[in-house]
């Protein structure tokens, strides 16, 4: 069957330990992620979801695989566009692997068609998203404060 | 990028017209393998390859293992962070004036 991924990476000056926290723990995501956090007990089988500053649900699935602080695979189904949703499930795969003084964050983001409206409205947010994630962790402080953007990941 | 390194390849790879061709094909179409790169390049396969490393150094391109073929995709993580280093802060409504100004003095008969 067709499929549509988009991949992004980051290096970041960090630990594995560092960005597994910030990518999963709630009060930290909001600083990076425009004020969007996720829920889960981060285990195999756990259910996982994606909610909007203002508490709306954005996404939600279930943790497919993890492995602290090294990989974590999302099952990921979108709720609030229905246009979107009705695309049903996608994959959301993050790897942190140690590079040299720093650490690679690879995200790829699947589903099982072509074209994906879901794939193309999840990239136009990501690189924003990680650029913010990547200053946050390097210099304490996150380049956008803004509000949640049009574009961002929902 | 904090390092002035990265930096250096990121403006290094991005000052090849070949290789931001290579961008393009990947924006319009991503999750390519060379073989079909080059089919859209005037150039020989090694030549696609050479252009291809500098891309992927730069982290401009991720390449994915998928059984015995290597996929190529876009990584715009780098350009938003030139976005925001080097355009963002500078006086973003003045940039806009131009580029309002620049359309319609280029719009034919406008």
């Amino acid at each position: 069957m067709a499929r549509s991924t988009f991949v992004y990476v980051t290096y970041i000056r960090t630990t594995q330990e560092r960005l597994w926290s910030a990518l999963t723990e709630r009060e930290f995501m909001k600083q990076w992620w425009f004020g969007n956090y996720c829920e889960s007990t981060w285990l195999a089988g756990g259910l996982w979801k994606n909610v909007y500053p203002d508490g709306r649900i954005s996404d939600s699935g279930e943790i497919v695989e993890a492995d602290p602080p090294r990989r974590l695979v999302i099952r990921w189904r979108h709720l609030d566009e229905p246009e979107l949703a009705a695309e049903g499930d996608s994959y959301c795969t993050m790897e942190v692997e140690p590079f040299g003084t720093a650490v690679k964050l690879s995200i790829t983001h699947t589903v099982e068609r072509e074209p994906s409206r879901l794939i193309t409205a999840l990239s136009g947010g990501w690189p924003k998203v990680l650029s913010n994630l990547k200053s946050l962790l390097e210099t304490g402080s996150a380049t956008m404060n803004e509000p949640y953007p049009a574009a961002a990941p929902r | 990028m904090a390092d002035r390194q990265d930096t250096d390849a990121l403006f290094k790879a991005l000052a090849d017209p070949g290789r931001r061709r290579l961008l393009d094909l990947l924006h319009a179409h991503d999750g390519r393998t060379l073989n079909q790169l080059c089919e859209h390049m005037d150039m020989t396969r090694q030549g696609v390859t050479q252009h291809l490393d500098v891309l992927e150094a730069a982290n401009l391109i991720a390449v994915i293992r998928q059984g015995r073929e290597k996929l190529h995709f876009l990584n715009p993580v780098p350009l938003q962070e030139i976005y925001e280093r080097w355009l963002a802060k500078f006086e973003k409504p003045r940039l806009k004036a131009l580029a309002e100004l620049k359309h319609r003095l280029e719009k034919p008969n406008g």
